[in-house]
């Protein structure tokens, strides 16, 4: 299909792609030889255990309804959440090998480097493995914000602890995906979940509308992204981004063909743009964290993002890396019109979550100052914003869902009104996690607005680094509002009459999300180090074991010829098939 | 007799430490501010005494670093260097010269002093917790050899005076502080920028890779012009901000105004001096060339702080405000005298900052005890004091003369200087700027007249005059005041050898640049063809050292040989 389109001029391409077939079959080239995928199951046990996590925690509770108290479940998603970070490590000293050896077990031994798994639909590098455990660690955290969130509302939460961990199945899944289509798979699991997390609260209308906005809009975004898959491959004549790579980086696209590609990569960024709330595709995150339940913002803001970005950073740094100098200006403008935008449409908000949603816009605009570098700095960029503003924002989120109150509505700048005399541990909590998404020093916020700085700086993109720069001073002054508003105002008739109470899980959650903030703040080399080893690569399949890919004469080499000479779509589908 | 003292004190604990004296004057203060943080807030008294325990530790150890300080060594001292952060080879560096030595000391002794002389009415752990992380900051930015950590400590110290200003200020204290907040904050959102921009592209670390190491990156970085011009850019308008030059002035005098007294004390006689600091550490230092080329800019808008500083003080109806704008007026010496680019104006520019630091904050600690009293600040409201509150009206008057440059007194050293330096870079400008002294003169007295003067009003009769334990913080500032009027020497010749390595670093490094300078009055005689034009056309500051001739330079250099053989440590220390 595609030699035609390119006429004769893709002969060598063609031979050295043909040399690659025969490299991965193994040298049978053109005899059909289905090899059942390597599946390395080690490396699946954290999607594995929140998926059954999931499923049991839905099957207990419908066993033993009515018997098992509302702790049993957030205890449960806790202890799901942190075995699924727990086997994350093993997965992670597989990958990186570890030099230290831990009383009987020594990492070293299995060290492999990046793996895939699944057939080459999983791709298991430091990048997915780092992510996993972040979402993991979310998950824990968010799900003892909404414990504290659920009892107060008198819901049972049974249903939004399951979801949680369903949604989080999809992250992991998105955050590991080394094809389209797996990829699309894990946004959808993600989403849905999410969806209906949104519409959670049975007696605010506004749950329902945001739950409903949500979901039609993010069918659209997910229509988009499937539609730029389908151009994708039509452009290269894979989903997998091993063969897309491959494709690439041995054939010159030309015209119609690279139409297509490009077409299928703006696309899949306004797919990717929508999830993360970008402006101009941000229309629904406001009104969604509005409406939803706090404790359930608390998740989309962070989890949803986490993956969305982990995505956008395999997909297009890693996979249409090729294609950087025609994505990256888009990712400009996107960078761009998020930050300013996000911030200068926060200021004039008088609603807290609406408030937050456009501070999240704006940083969105930072991370995307990572990406848009295109370089393993952006990549670094990306995941220590990731990981900072996961905390930061998780426990602003629990702060907004205690000064809610019982009925999740309180939720107007006048309800701040001199919360510090009221609930100083709650205002200064709020402060120091607002101070962060500000990016004052000695709070993990700096280090993430830092680092993205040096990615672009890096990036020769110095001119994009000076308007994040200067939208953070404007962002900052929102959240000096809300820190004047805490402090310097005196108490409003909004303002809770006695100090609220904050219940013993949210208090964890946000000692937590204070701690890890602090941490970082003050010595990021810890996550730094993590970070770096933590580069997103493209994971070749496991290559069954082939018998002397080495010494093909020319005899075969020319009878090879002759067979992709005679057969143009045949040569280009062969990786394709023969990676599996 | 005094400089005997100074080198009997220096024999006695000798130059070579091995007590990490840098590192624990920073962290004193955070630790003392982590202490009142822990102190439950019932125990009030321990706070305001563990505030100033901390203070009074700091300005122990900053005697202790001024007596331990080696006079003839232009470099670095007490270099302490560990890896903070590794991935971008950020390190804690912490070292000392003869340009910050003073403005350490002078955080050292300002901040008990402020926390003494300004007893507030409410005793809420935050207001010391801040005021004691302030003096973190501060110190941090003065001591700081890594452009990271710098700029750390330069944040740093904006966030406790928001809240000093926002929560413990008066009248239209959210304004002032969101004010000084934005544009302190806009200011180094440009220069986190152009720190990293520099940090990337002057390749100075190990095999050309990134560093934030000032020397390193001094001493290492081979920038193009434009892009040295433009990074110092970035880095002047955040200075710009904080010293302030005008027109980024506004801030200062709402902050001022609506700050409480320890915070106006500590935000006049250290943080403003933040920025001036800068200009000399990170501008000339960092970027020689791009200073020279923008230096009759620099000073132009040095000037005009001068005058316009001055005209607006004299217009004002609040004696505290009228203060801040002067300070605006006496900051601009300082930056006249930086961007003179040679050894007396930039000697003069560092004795500007510690007198301005000394005078200004102690007529805002007398401002307090004003305040305190009367409750305004409002010049019409007062009449008369100096017939119901000699002792008052004394000490204001010290202070006062000392800040208009009367002879005799630290504020005349200082702007004798800089009118020094700049006459022999731009003639005119010092011209102009010296009318400035005059309009120092006339704003004071008259304020001085209005308030002191006359019969005192009914609600002025009452006026309590001050209080031992009042006058007692005043002391130290009072002989300060007179001890560096009638004898900076021990002073100047601290600052003298790193001022003149890093004169000597600028010329090196700008090719056709002499600096404008003579040690030997005889020599400044002729200028042929300067005269008339109050800036040099070039913008490189040429004429007036091409007009002195060799023999000036010739004088200077080896007046410098003899006067430091540490020309060349910067280049060593530290890396």
């Amino acid at each position: 299909m595609l030699g035609q389109i390119d006429g004769g001029g893709q002969l060598p391409a063609e031979l050295e792609q043909l040399l690659q077939s025969v490299d991965a079959t193994g040298g049978a080239a053109g005899v059909a030889e289905i090899a059942a995928p390597v599946v390395a199951w080690s490396a699946l046990v954290p999607i594995i255990v929140l998926a059954l996590g999931a499923l049991l925690l839905l099957t207990l509770a419908s066993l033993l309804r009515g018997r098992i108290g509302p702790g049993f479940f957030t205890g449960w998603t806790i202890g799901v959440g942190l075995v699924s970070f727990v086997t994350a490590i093993p997965v992670w000293a597989q990958v990186q090998g570890w030099e230290q050896s831990f009383l009987w077990w020594d990492p070293a031994d299995s060290a492999s480097g990046p793996f895939s798994t699944l057939g080459g639909a999983m791709g298991v590098d430091g990048f997915s493995v780092l992510l996993t455990m972040l979402i993991a660690l979310a998950v824990v955290v968010c799900a003892l914000v909404l414990s504290g969130f659920a009892r107060r509302e008198g819901d049972r939460h049974v249903e939004a602890n399951v979801l949680l961990l369903l949604s989080a199945v999809g992250g992991v899944v998105m955050v590991g995906a080394n094809d389209l289509i797996v990829l699309f798979l894990g946004l959808e699991t993600l989403s849905m979940a999410v969806y209906v997390l949104a519409a959670m609260n049975l007696r605010r209308v506004e749950s329902q509308e945001a739950g409903l906005k949500y979901f039609v809009l993010g069918a659209f975004s997910s229509a988009f992204f499937l539609y730029g898959i389908a151009m994708v491959y039509g452009g290269t004549g894979s989903t997998s981004l091993v063969d897309i790579t491959d494709f690439l980086s041995t054939n010159l696209l030309l015209g119609g063909s690279s139409v297509l590609v490009l077409l299928g990569i703006a696309l899949m960024v306004a797919g990717f743009a929508f999830k993360i709330a970008a402006v101009p595709f941000h229309a629904w995150s406001p009104d969604v964290y509005d409406g939803a339940p706090t404790a359930s913002v608390a998740f989309m803001a962070s989890v949803v993002k986490v993956a969305a970005f982990a995505g956008m950073v395999r997909v297009l740094v890693v996979g249409f890396d090729t294609f950087a100098a025609d994505w990256r200006p888009i990712l400009q403008v996107l960078a761009v019109l998020s930050l300013v935008g996000g911030a200068l449409l926060a200021v004039v908000q008088t609603n807290v979550k609406r408030l937050l949603a456009y501070s999240s816009i704006s940083h969105a605009g930072f991370i995307l100052l990572g990406v848009e570098a295109a370089s393993e700095q952006g990549n670094r960029a990306v995941l220590v914003y990731l990981v900072a503003y996961t905390f930061m924002v998780i426990g602003s989120f629990a702060v907004v869902s205690i000064v809610g109150r019982t009925g999740d509505a309180m939720h107007s700048v006048d309800a701040y009104r001199g919360l510090g005399k009221v609930s100083p541990a709650l205002a200064a909590t709020f402060t120091f996690l607002l101070l962060s998404q500000a990016g004052i020093p000695f709070t993990s916020g700096f280090y993430a607005k830092f680092y993205a700085v040096v990615a672009a700086v890096d990036a020769q993109s110095a001119w994009l680094a000076v308007v994040a720069m200067l939208s953070a001073v404007v962002a900052a002054y929102l959240y000096l509002r809300l820190v004047v508003t805490m402090w310097f105002v005196a108490p409003g008739d909004q303002t809770p009459s006695r100090g609220l109470v904050i219940p013993v899980s949210t208090g964890i959650a946000l000692v937590a999300c204070v701690a890890v903030t602090l941490f970082i703040g003050i010595t990021p080399d810890p996550l730094t180090k993590v970070v770096d080893k933590a580069q997103p690569v493209v994971v070749q399949p496991p290559a069954p074991v082939a018998n002397g890919t080495g010494d093909l004469n020319v005899d075969q080499l020319l009878g090879l010829l002759g067979e992709g000479g005679a057969g143009g779509a045949g040569g280009a589908q062969t990786p394709a098939t023969g990676g599996r | 007799m005094s400089s005997s003292l100074f080198t009997t004190v220096l024999a006695a604990s000798g130059p070579s430490i091995s007590f990490p004296i840098l590192p624990a004057l920073v962290f004193v203060y955070v630790i003392g501010a982590a202490v009142v943080a822990i102190i439950p807030a019932a125990r009030a008294e321990l706070h305001r005494f563990t505030a100033i325990f901390t203070a009074m530790l700091g300005a122990a150890l900053s005697l202790w670093l001024l007596a331990a300080f080696n006079t003839s060594d232009a470099g670095f001292q007490f270099v302490s260097s560990t890896t903070w952060v590794q991935s971008l080879d950020i390190k804690f560096i912490l070292a000392v010269d003869g340009i910050s030595l003073f403005l350490v000391v002078l955080t050292g002794i300002l901040f008990p002093i402020a926390l003494f002389a300004a007893k507030p009415e409410h005793s809420e752990k935050g207001y010391y917790f801040w005021l004691t992380l302030l003096g973190a900051g501060c110190m941090g930015v003065f001591l700081s050899g890594d452009l990271f950590l710098f700029f750390l400590a330069f944040e740093l110290t904006l966030v406790p005076l928001y809240f000093l200003i926002g929560k413990w200020g008066h009248g239209r204290r959210v304004y002032a502080a969101n004010k000084f907040f934005l544009f302190t904050m806009a200011g180094s959102a440009l220069m986190l920028v152009c720190i990293v921009a520099l940090a990337v592209l002057a390749g100075a670390g190990e095999n050309g890779g990134v560093t934030f190491d000032l020397i390193r990156i001094a001493e290492g970085h081979v920038l193009s012009e434009t892009t040295a011009r433009v990074l110092f850019l970035g880095f002047v308008v955040a200075f710009a901000v904080k010293v302030p030059v005008f027109p980024l002035h506004t801030w200062l005098p709402d902050a001022h105004t609506e700050a409480p007294t320890a915070g106006s004390v500590d935000l006049a006689g250290v943080l403003l001096k933040l920025g001036t600091y800068g200009f000399i550490r990170y501008g000339l230092y960092l970027f020689p060339e791009a200073a020279v080329w923008f230096a009759p800019a620099l000073i132009s808008l040095g000037v005009i702080g001068i005058i316009y500083g001055a005209i607006v003080a004299a217009m004002q109806k609040n004696l505290k405000r009228l203060v801040a704008y002067s300070s605006v007026s006496h900051m601009g010496f300082a930056v006249m005298g930086i961007f003179a680019l040679n050894v007396e104006g930039l000697q003069g520019s560092i004795m500007q900052m510690i007198n301005h630091g000394i005078i200004t904050g102690a007529l805002f600690i007398l401002l307090g005890y004003l305040y305190k009293r009367r409750h305004t600040y409002e010049i019409s409201e007062l009449s008369g004091l100096q017939k119901v509150a000699p002792v008052f009206a004394g000490l204001f008057t010290l202070f006062m003369l000392a800040s208009i440059g009367v002879p005799g007194l630290a504020g005349f050293v200082g702007e004798f200087l800089v009118l020094l330096g700049t006459f022999l870079a731009h003639r005119w400008w010092a011209v102009v700027a010296a009318v400035g002294v005059i309009l120092a003169a006339i704003y004071m007295l008259w304020a001085y007249q209005r308030v002191f003067h006359g019969e005192p009003s009914e609600a002025n009769r009452s006026f309590r005059d001050l209080k031992v334990g009042e006058v007692l913080p005043l002391v130290p500032l009072v002989a300060l005041v007179v001890f560096i009027g009638i004898y900076p020497k021990p002073i100047l010749e601290r600052i003298e050898p790193s001022v003149r390595v890093l004169v000597e670093h600028i010329e090196s490094k700008v090719p056709g640049f002499e600096s404008p300078g003579t040690q030997n009055g005889s020599q400044l005689e002729p200028v042929a063809g300067g005269e008339g034009e109050p800036d040099t056309p070039s913008g490189e500051a040429k004429a007036p050292g091409e007009a002195i001739g060799t023999g000036g330079v010739s004088g200077a250099s080896s007046d410098a040989s003899s006067g430091s053989e540490g020309a060349t440590a910067p280049v060593g220390v530290g890396s």
